[in-house]
């Protein structure tokens, strides 16, 4: 039968559900779909007038123009070294209090630590960007009031780019504990309790339980988890990093991110060809990485493929 | 003997858990505290002694200087309450549908379009073709349609709304239905909704909280500051100053560049996140029942 058929039978049969689906279909066109044709962006000297086919193709020199200023060096090294430190620190962080929340004794405790940890995942960046102002503000700033009664010399923190490889991780952590935590414990509470009590009467000590029970037992959404940040890890937490940097070219040796340098590119300098290039970059890349990573997965353990 | 060592090891365990989770905990909450106390400081001691924990002199006088001209935050307010409402509203049924017609086994390009929709998670044209297909083709400059619609779905959610209703509904239900004669839309309409209302719930709140937070909407789309989203109306405010005060910092010379004050931006960011921080407590179950779900993988 030729495939044309089996679609308009298709489409006869299933017709409300085919309508219920336009909405959907509509937005993943319009946003992701379509847009696709503007990566010839990439390839042009963006002309504004000229729109589009008529603005002037200029082969690969934007690409050129950012691998030779270091810039494309700079950015990428940035994106992948940040989300490197988030997941590995991000997810032993999380493991590590999901455990301590998992087995410590008192249940209302437990409840009220985990709300107040939570709480940060549903502020703004914007709030956030306030936080580290206040908290940093060379004259006023909670951290330097607290140095100078103590007659420590005061961090001038938004002039000095090496304290940001800390500073952001810090705040990363901060927003996302709470969120990973829900994770693990959920995965922990799934845990038969029979396993306990059977190595409970082995002798097994608490420390022990963890080691054998716990731990291997959460492995898989570990993994899990991993793999997933591993396969986006080219794409930056905007929101976070621009929030926190902004416009402070002081810092952007070591700041700035794939993802902010288009932005700015788009928004501050007008410079839409290398902007797209950029983009561009970081999603062919991305592609690349991800196709490896589930290849590299589904060879050795097909459970963990991502698809 | 050997229960003895075990008993001595939790406790051991204990002391560590307490210890460890309340310093966490502190740390996550204190910022909070230091945004709130400052809001309620004396402007004049912030600019003399600095932020500290408890206000050396308390004052409301950031929140009345707020509320004397209330019409920008409120109407910022209005905004993003509208926003909100009617984005959650519409999303909440286009995903709804979307997560239906996905879960049902005789629907038979299913896997087709969920995979397509995963697509757009791995590969895309970028911001760039993005903000010219929204700015120039379509023309929302400017417009409250481009504060909406692009939150509307994500594939997250809508995976996450598939996999709610694989399982709360199996497969013979529809069955069922549609020997009884019920139509597609209403078994959707009047089976699968009722069912499925702590996913909806769960998945509402995700998209109200994004809509809630978003300030990249209106900085790269809003010209006209009357239509700002709360979030980028208070970043707007905070950043003309905050810039200026950032570069000049170090370099020893002595700026006072006072309006809006101190208090009062902490006291705009304490109004902005309120609502939130207020109800969070009451519907994190809805957002634990989403992450947990989510991560496990629809």
């Amino acid at each position: 039968m030729p495939k044309k058929d089996g679609f308009s039978a298709e489409l006869k049969k299933n017709k409300i559900l085919f309508l219920m689906l336009v909405p959907t279909i509509a937005f993943f066109l319009i946003n992701n779909y379509v847009p696709m044709v503007g990566i010839y962006y990439a390839f042009t000297k963006f002309d504004i007038q000229a729109g589009l086919f008529g603005s002037p193709f200029v082969g690969l020199d934007n690409f050129k123009f950012l691998y030779q200023s270091n810039i494309l060096w700079n950015i990428t090294k940035n994106t992948i070294l940040y989300n490197l430190v988030f997941i590995a620190v991000g997810n032993l962080l999380q493991i590590f209090i999901a455990v301590l929340l998992y087995k410590l004794s008192g249940n209302v405790f437990r409840k009220v630590t985990q709300t107040l940890m939570f709480m940060p995942y549903f502020v703004s960046y914007v709030i956030l960007g306030v936080l580290v102002y206040n908290l940093f503000n060379y004259e006023l700033g909670f951290i330097n009031t607290l140095l100078k009664s103590l007659h420590i010399q005061p961090l001038d923190v938004f002039n000095s780019p090496q304290l940001w490889p800390v500073l952001i991780p810090v705040f990363y952590m901060w927003k996302w504990v709470g969120y990973g935590t829900v994770i693990y414990l959920a995965t922990m509470l799934g845990i038969s309790s029979e396993y306990y009590e059977a190595a409970e009467i082995d002798g097994a000590n608490i420390f022990q339980q963890i080691r054998y029970i716990t731990l291997p037992q959460i492995k898989p959404t570990f993994i899990i988890l991993v793999l997933f940040a591993l396969g986006s890890i080219m794409k930056g937490q905007f929101e976070l990093f621009y929030q926190l940097v902004g416009s402070n070219g002081n810092l952007y040796i070591t700041t700035d991110i794939i993802d902010t340098y288009v932005y700015r590119s788009l928004m501050f300098d007008f410079d839409i060809g290398i902007g797209a290039a950029g983009g561009l970059y970081q999603s062919v890349f991305g592609f690349i990485l991800i196709i490896t990573v589930n290849f590299l997965v589904k060879r050795r353990n097909p459970e963990y493929a991502l698809f | 003997m050997g229960l003895n060592m075990q008993s001595k090891y939790v406790i051991f365990f204990n002391i560590l858990a307490y210890l460890f989770v309340s310093i966490m905990t502190i740390l996550c909450v204190l910022p909070f505290l230091i945004i709130i106390s400052g809001s309620l400081t004396d402007n004049t001691s912030i600019a003399t002694s600095g932020y500290h924990l408890i206000p050396r002199v308390f004052s409301l006088e950031a929140y009345r200087t707020i509320f004397q001209f209330p019409e920008g935050i409120l109407q910022a307010y209005a905004v993003t309450g509208i926003n909100t409402l009617v984005g959650t509203t519409l999303g909440l049924f286009f995903i709804s549908m979307a997560g239906y017609v996905l879960s049902r086994k005789d629907f038979k390009y299913r896997n087709t379009i969920s995979f397509l929709i995963y697509f757009t998670t791995i590969f895309g044209g970028g911001l760039i073709p993005w903000y010219i297909m929204v700015n120039n083709v379509l023309k929302l400059h400017d417009s409250y349609i481009a504060l909406c619609y692009p939150g509307l779905m994500t594939p997250f959610l809508i995976i996450l709304m598939r996999t709610f209703i694989i399982h709360s509904f199996p497969d013979e239900m529809y069955e069922a239905a549609k020997i009884d004669g019920a139509g597609d839309f209403r078994i959707y309409r009047s089976i699968v909704l009722p069912i499925i209302t702590p996913g909806l719930a769960t998945v509402g709140l995700f998209l109200a909280l994004n809509y809630w937070n978003d300030w990249y909407l209106s900085s790269m789309f809003i010209s006209t500051p009357s239509k700002y989203e709360l979030q980028f109306y208070l970043y707007n405010m905070l950043n003309s100053y905050q810039a200026l005060n950032q570069m000049l910092s170090g370099s020893g010379a002595s700026v006072v560049i006072n309006p809006p004050s101190e208090s009062v931006k902490l006291a705009m960011a304490v109004i902005a996140t309120g609502p939130v921080l207020l109800l969070f407590p009451f519907v994190q179950r809805f957002f634990v029942a989403g992450i947990t779900v989510g991560a496990v993988k629809g």
